[in-house]
């Protein structure tokens, strides 16, 4: 049981570590690739027996379908229960060993009617919790309950001892690694400097013992220095000028016109927030959380309570979502920044009231004098959110994507067709336009989407 | 052509040598631009260490330090809500119906918030006709609530203290002056809610008295009513019903019993049907109402009494030959007009108020079952406080939303009675005169950070919602009535409860709440604390007033007005206020004695222009037996009624008041026995005074032919087209064609048909000059406020300025030839009234006209300014360098250059200063920066709104969706603005109307702005 996890864990590490290797040198390697591939046969067969053992003690100490309780744990029960915390109901470790199997049963199918038929120990519960009303399960046979205790039963998977001796002996191994990977260049440019002293001295040598020997070497013939005939080439200094002039006009230009436009913006936030988990693997749609972008200039940051709409029951992440870069301590770190900003009292599950507002640094910042209309882009266009902001449910750290310079607007705007078949308003305008232009699609620029006053008012 | 009169905008133009005139006809500035005085003299140029080449290199790495300085971006921090409310969505704007009602101004409004912050106020358009209008001041409003000098929380003797505290010092108080006389002076509420808690607050204190105490007082007009009808009211008119109006001193155009009737006076005067109403104004002051009269006569105040006497029944004996021949036909035309007519007067008189009240018995046009209950004072109990109070009879004050120790008449023995009392608590918003003597001062807040409730007119009930949470530690009047009277609820869950008992009768509270506005016939007993009150009191009020007989003596009959910009000076603190410029005499940032020329001529007071073109004159001290006023300004205005002077209130504070804005002068002494009217001595004071007058500015290039057209009824119901509104014409092949021909075009044209074209139409006979527009503007497009000393230089920002016109006779030629022809005697009289003794008036709206053709777009060197295909011509400020070519070649003079920095400028410390203040601003116009040019837009940003709203929603623009501010503000409905490419748009039957006409035409410029010319109805029968 223990180490029914902590081995695949492991594998994963050496795999990623192999391509890693593929990246430098492959001979210093070798060792060392010999040595993983040992760790990874040896602890690939410790991981083959081990879960097919642990499952069965599960099942035998439970007398439930460890897997069937998992899938209904998280199908029915998660919204409101954690195993080892407290979410809005209390944590369920151990549930089952905790009260009579039967009054569970009850409890689990309607615990309002077990409360209202004045059984203590469920007033007792009902009053500990806040008053919190579970909701009734009555669909739920007892097998299935039995699944669920038996999954909330099995004892807390502890990444103790064997796993903590696994990653440390890794980790040095990868340290050795790199750290000999060091050591051999430093070596080989010991050689090489050695080598290159040899040949100067044997050169030495050779040209004394020549001189000895009397030879006569041919005397060189005296050139010119090629610097001087450059110099002394008037139409290779006035080529070259010209273009020293022309290429230091194109660079300075290119220097002042980036200036103030800060595509790939990429600040560091309060709360690093992770628009890769969100709208990436979780798939949450844009406008959930920027809601106001359908209807306002604004996409409008979500308030904190948005967050804590789901928020309220993730504390922590899944192991899954930590990434090379970023672990699972740090996200749940994060995650506890959110819980600091809204004031919400994790461990009783309230809000102190005491709130302190995120500063998020701004990324996308337009001038003053620039109007911009989200409502007017997403709603109306039906622009995609990635064509301006890029591939966000990609990005870790969000950046800025697009120039944001009018340059890059305008282009935009004489490229785009309006969307006019859709979209009553335009009706009128369509048709006379289309009359008049010959034409049936009309870009932004035709409906007088250039114009200054457009944007600049 | 009948239109081809004289115009002429100051009186400086009538001299026809000026010089000044010349030269800003010609000339953007009057002098050269001093270039030597900045370059220094000569010498001490070359004496310097620093070497032109020195200074050159400094310049240069200056340059490039700046610019590499500039490389780098800064961090810009993005803070999103923790919990983001439901109603608010980033970007979005959410409109609130509330209602206005400070004790002189009223209405019912829309509130535009972002992100929770109020930006603009707007007129409520479901409140048809339910008393109150959405004026420049209110409209002004939301600026006045980022006001920095608000109270920010209670105080005891001046030391801020937290509102526990000073619920327990309240308390305490209130026990010590058990069974001594305490008045509770209170503005104009007109709420239900809160009479029934002031009665339950005298229930609880019976040592309390409440008296109500409108600042400027309507109490003579009030005892009319109430003797005639019972209620204490004011009865509401409903000027589209009357055909014949006479109006004998009564500003209706202006404040007059709080202004609502702009609307329905405009309608009668949209010809239809060949038919207009008929307008005639006896006046002293030149006011609105005088300047779209169809006849004005000049009478003096006393001289009114006498009209008033004889339209209603009694002789025109007594009177001038003139005044007796006017006042016969205005009567005969009354009597002819039957049930149509109507007479209105303003005089503070109860005898002439209850003639006009019987005069209107019959009228259709007056309504005395629905009255208007915005003002309640009544001058002898007021009188009798102000007496309590120096006497030492009263021992203590509560006064909310009142500043007596500043308008009082009688302020200095008032504020050393004050000063005596035991007990002095003041509500206020700002360390006011009264909040700054008074030792428990409760901060209160803002009418949009308010709940309230009203009924401004008899079974018109309003509510009130808060719009932002309180921005400082404030408490409204009516929570602390509640805490203090041992009752739990706070003030929103009382109105809804008594609302929900009486006035909502089913109605749904949210619904309610939406509109803001509740028609009901629930009749709901506002008249709480003023059980005696009734017939004795308003005997009292006649024979103390002293109202009908001046028993001073004095040369001159001093009428005391409210301005346009600050009314009853509650708002004398907000810039954009200061800053309008009068619609009469056109000068901002100041009040001042208005005179006729002959009286000043007399007095040896003159007004001249400066070399630069702004305005200077003499300083009065004005005397009204021992109270003496120093040096006020003099103005001389045409159209002032010879004898009669005029003053504004309002100006003049001192308290809690920036200083840029603390001008003008004090009149409240002025306005004893709380009578506008007032006998007074004039003597002329050493010194000139500078005004910030823009009367001669942005003059259209000398051209006067085409700016305004008017023509009279007569002509325009009989006279063919070509004759009253002839299209100006050019010369093409030896022949005339008129200018809208194709052939007159030297520009290309292009196809303007596919789209939107936004045209705004603009009717000159419904415009009348009330400056809400001109407000509605600064809201909207964050047009910066510059100072009087800029706007002195004319470099006012106004996008949209309402140019004022006086004309004579129809042409001076023509004036000539009349005085050369008329008999011997009768000459002397008609060349004693000079042209400006009492012009004709003419109020024209000019903002971008947005030509087709655009003179502007083609000098522009960087082509920063840009016809749009949907008309607008385009202004990209990013884009402007500053050369001001344009300005130059706009021949409207509409385009305005930022002259320096005007946000984030300590030279400029008006609101876009400070945090507070910039909080109005609005988030989808840009802040323009220094040193490029700005005009109107056609708020583009509203109409790219409309049309974005609906293509979300996938539909066509409804007609009447496109708005601009200045329409959206215009309670005359005299802007009216949309797409002529919609047929069926109501711009495009304004377009196609007879009366239609571009302004300086003839210039070809091709405007998206038109015209409706004026048409007057002079008909004396």
């Amino acid at each position: 049981m223990i180490f029914m996890r902590i081995p695949l864990i492991n594998k994963k590490q050496y795999i990623q570590q192999m391509k890693k290797v593929n990246f430098t040198h492959l001979r210093s390697k070798l060792p060392l690739l010999l040595l993983v591939f040992l760790l990874t046969f040896s602890t690939s067969i410790h991981s083959q027996d081990a879960p097919v053992a642990d499952t069965a003690v599960a099942s035998d100490s439970a007398g439930g379908d460890v897997a069937a309780g998992e899938s209904l744990f998280k199908a029915n029960c998660a919204a409101c229960h954690k195993m080892d915390k407290k979410a809005v109901g209390p944590a369920l470790r151990g549930v089952g060993e905790k009260y009579d199997r039967d009054w569970l049963y009850k409890w689990i199918n309607n615990s309002q009617a077990l409360i209202a038929s004045g059984d203590a120990l469920a007033v007792k519960l009902f009053e500990e919790n806040n008053k919190a009303v579970m909701t009734a399960f009555p669909a739920l046979s007892e097998t299935d309950i039995d699944n669920i205790l038996a999954y909330t039963d099995q004892p807390k998977a502890e990444p103790v001892a064997a796993a903590g001796v696994e990653t440390t002996t890794t980790a040095a191994s990868n340290d050795g690694g790199s750290v000999s990977n060091t050591l051999v260049i430093g070596a080989l440019l010991l050689i090489f400097l050695l080598l290159v002293i040899m040949l100067f001295l044997v050169t030495n040598t050779l040209k004394k013992i020549a001189e000895a020997n009397g030879v006569v070497y041919e005397e060189k013939e005296k050139r010119t220095p090629i610097w001087k005939a450059f110099i002394q080439n008037q139409f290779l200094v006035l080529v070259f000028s010209i273009f020293l002039l022309l290429s230091g006009a194109y660079f300075g230009y290119g220097y002042f016109m980036q200036v103030g436009v800060d595509q790939g913006y990429a600040p560091v936030q309060p709360i690093h927030y992770s628009h890769r988990i969100h709208a990436g693997e979780n798939q949450i749609d844009c406008n959930f959380c920027h809601s106001s972008a359908r209807k306002s200039k604004h996409s409008g940051i979500p308030s904190l309570n948005v967050c804590m709409n789901c928020h309220k029951n993730i504390a922590e992440v899944a192991p899954e979502t930590a990434t090379e870069e970023y672990s699972k301590e740090f996200y749940d770190g994060e995650i506890a920044k959110l819980y600091k900003a809204v004031g919400w009292d994790a461990e009783n599950q309230e809000y102190t009231g005491k709130t302190e507002p995120v500063k998020w640094i701004r990324i996308h910042n337009l001038p003053d004098f620039a109007y911009f209309n989200h409502s007017q882009h997403v709603t109306v266009a039906g622009i995609a959110c990635q064509t301006c902001h890029g591939e966000i449910q990609e990005m870790e750290i969000v950046e800025q994507f697009a120039p944001l310079t009018m340059g890059w607007c305008i282009n935009c705007h004489r490229e785009t067709n309006v969307n006019l078949a859709t979209n009553d308003y335009y009706a009128k305008i369509h048709e006379e336009l289309s009359k008049k232009y010959g034409i049936e699609k009309l870009t932004i620029a035709e409906m007088g989407g250039l114009e200054c006053g457009k944007c600049h008012y | 052509m009948a239109s081809n009169k004289k115009y002429w905008k100051s009186v400086e133009q009538l001299n026809e040598d000026s010089a000044i005139v010349k030269a800003l006809q010609d000339n953007e500035f009057v002098n050269e631009i001093p270039t030597d005085d900045f370059l220094g003299n000569k010498e001490a140029l070359e004496s310097s260490s620093t070497t032109r080449r020195d200074f050159l290199k400094y310049m240069g790495f200056s340059t490039a330090a700046a610019t590499l300085a500039a490389c780098e971006g800064p961090v810009v921090k993005s803070i999103p809500y923790v919990v983001q409310p439901n109603e608010i969505v980033p970007g979005v704007a959410n409109y609130y119906a509330s209602t206005m009602a400070d004790g002189f101004d009223f209405a019912n409004i829309l509130v535009k918030t972002r992100e929770g912050r109020p930006i603009k106020v707007e007129r409520n358009d479901l409140a048809v006709n339910a008393g109150g209008s959405a004026n420049a001041r209110v409209h002004a409003s939301i600026l006045s609530l980022y006001d920095k000098n608000r109270m920010s929380g209670p105080m005891v003797d001046g030391a801020v203290v937290s509102w526990p505290e000073f619920d327990t010092a309240v308390a305490q108080q209130m026990n010590e002056m058990a069974g001594k006389d305490v008045v509770l002076l209170t503005q104009t509420f007109a709420s239900p809610s809160t009479s029934k808690l002031i009665a339950e607050f005298t229930a609880k204190y019976p040592n309390v008295r409440h008296v109500v105490y409108d600042t400027v007082s309507y109490s003579a007009a009030l005892d009319a009513f109430q003797t005639k009808y019972g209620t204490r009211a004011l009865p509401d008119y409903d000027f589209s019903k009357a055909d014949v109006i006479v109006s004998v001193g009564a500003d209706f155009l202006g404040d007059w019993q709080g202004g609502s009737y702009s609307k329905g006076y405009a309608q009668g005067r949209i010809p239809k049907n060949g038919k207009i109403s008929r307008h005639v104004q006896f006046e002293a002051n030149l006011t609105l109402s005088g300047g779209k009269a169809d006849k004005r006569v000049l009478a003096t105040p006393s001289q009114q009494m006498q009209i008033v006497k004889a339209l209603t029944g009694g002789s025109a004996s007594g009177l001038p030959a003139n005044l007796a021949d006017a006042v016969n036909k205005a009567k005969a035309q009354l009597q002819k007009a039957g049930s149509k007519a109507l007479l209105v007067t303003g005089l503070p008189d109860v005898e002439s108020q209850t003639a006009a009240l019987n005069f209107n018995a019959n009228s259709e046009a007056m309504d005395s079952n629905k009255p208007l209950l915005i003002r309640q004072s009544s001058n002898s109990e007021v009188m009798n406080v102000v007496n309590g109070v120096v006497s030492g009879s009263i021992k203590g004050m509560i006064t909310v939303g009142v500043d007596p120790v500043y308008s009082f008449p009688n302020s200095k023995e008032f504020t050393e009675g004050y000063k005596k009392l035991d007990m002095t608590l003041a509500f206020a918003m700002k360390q006011d005169a009264t909040a700054s003597l008074a030792k428990l001062v409760a901060a209160t807040p803002h009418y949009l950070e308010s709940w309230g409730d009203m009924q401004l007119k008899k079974g018109t009930y309003s509510l009130a919602q808060p719009t932002i949470r309180p921005m400082f530690n404030t408490r409204q009047f009516q929570d602390c009535l509640l805490k203090w009277t041992g009752n739990s609820k706070n003030y929103y869950d009382y109105i809804k409860e008594s609302w929900t008992a009486s006035i909502l009768q089913g109605s749904s509270w949210n619904k309610t709440l939406e509109a803001g506005i509740l028609i009901s016939d629930v009749e709901v007993n506002m008249e709480e604390g003023m059980p005696a009150k009734g017939i004795t009191l308003m005997e009292d009020s006649t024979s103390n007033g002293a109202v009908s007989s001046p028993s001073l003596e004095g040369d001159f009959e001093l009428t005391l007005y409210t301005s346009t910009g600050l009314g009853d000076g509650q708002q004398a603190n907000n810039p954009w206020l200061q800053e309008f410029p009068d619609p009469i005499t056109r000068a901002s940032w100041d009040n001042y004695l208005t005179i006729s020329a002959a009286d000043a001529e007399a007095l040896e007071l003159e007004n001249f222009h400066v070399s630069n073109g702004a305005l200077n004159g003499s300083y009065v001290n004005v005397k009204l037996g021992t109270v003496v006023i120093e040096n006020v300004p003099v103005i001389v205005q045409p159209g002032q009624a010879k004898g009669s002077v005029g003053l504004a209130l309002g100006y003049g504070k001192t308290a809690a008041i920036q200083e840029e804005m603390q001008t003008g002068v004090n009149a409240y002494p002025l306005y004893q026995n709380f009578s506008e009217i007032q006998k007074v001595n004039l003597e002329k004071a050493s010194g000139m005074h500078e005004f910030a007058c823009v009367q001669l500015q942005n003059t259209m290039a000398g051209r006067s032919d085409d700016i305004i057209k008017d023509t009279t009824l007569e002509i325009f119901n009989t006279k063919n087209i070509s004759h009253w509104n002839a299209v100006p014409v050019v010369d093409y092949d030896h022949a005339p064609i008129e200018v809208r021909d194709k052939k007159a075009d030297i520009w290309t044209p292009f196809d303007d048909t596919i789209g939107h074209h936004f045209n705004l139409s603009i009717d000159l006979n419904a415009c009348t000059g009330c400056g809400a527009c001109v407000i509605a503007c600064h809201a909207e497009n964050n047009v910066p406020v510059v100072g009087k000393e800029e706007v002195r230089k004319f470099r006012d920002m106004h996008w949209l300025r309402i140019d004022r016109y006086y004309s004579a006779g129809e042409t001076f030629q023509e004036e000539i030839d009349t005085l050369e022809n008329l008999p011997a005697f009768d000459f002397y009289d008609v060349v004693e009234e000079p042209a400006y003794l009492n012009p004709q008036v003419a109020f024209q709206p000019v903002m971008c006209q947005h030509c087709n053709h655009a003179p502007c777009e083609t000098v522009c060197p960087v082509a920063a300014t840009s016809h749009g295909r949907q008309g607008q011509n385009q202004m990209a400020y990013n884009r402007c360098v500053g050369t001001r070519y344009c300005a130059n070649n706009c021949p409207y003079k509409v385009r305005r250059f930022n002259w320096f920095l005007y946000n984030e400028n300590d030279e400029f410390d008006y609101n876009m200063n400070n945090d507070l203040g910039r909080m109005v601003l609005n988030p989808d116009v840009v802040v323009r920066s220094r040193g490029v040019m700005e005009k109107c837009s056609m708020c583009i940003q509203i109409t790219q709104k409309t049309i974005l709203d609906a293509k979300r929603d996938g539909r066509p623009v409804k007609d009447g969706e496109f708005h601009t501010a200045c329409s959206r503000a215009c309670q005359t409905e005299a802007l009216v603005f949309g797409d002529v490419n919609d047929k069926e748009s109501e711009i495009l039957k304004m377009k196609d109307n007879d009366r239609m006409y571009h302004l300086l035409e003839n210039v070809g410029t091709r405007p998206n702005v038109f015209y409706q010319m004026i048409v007057r109805n002079t008909s004396e029968a």
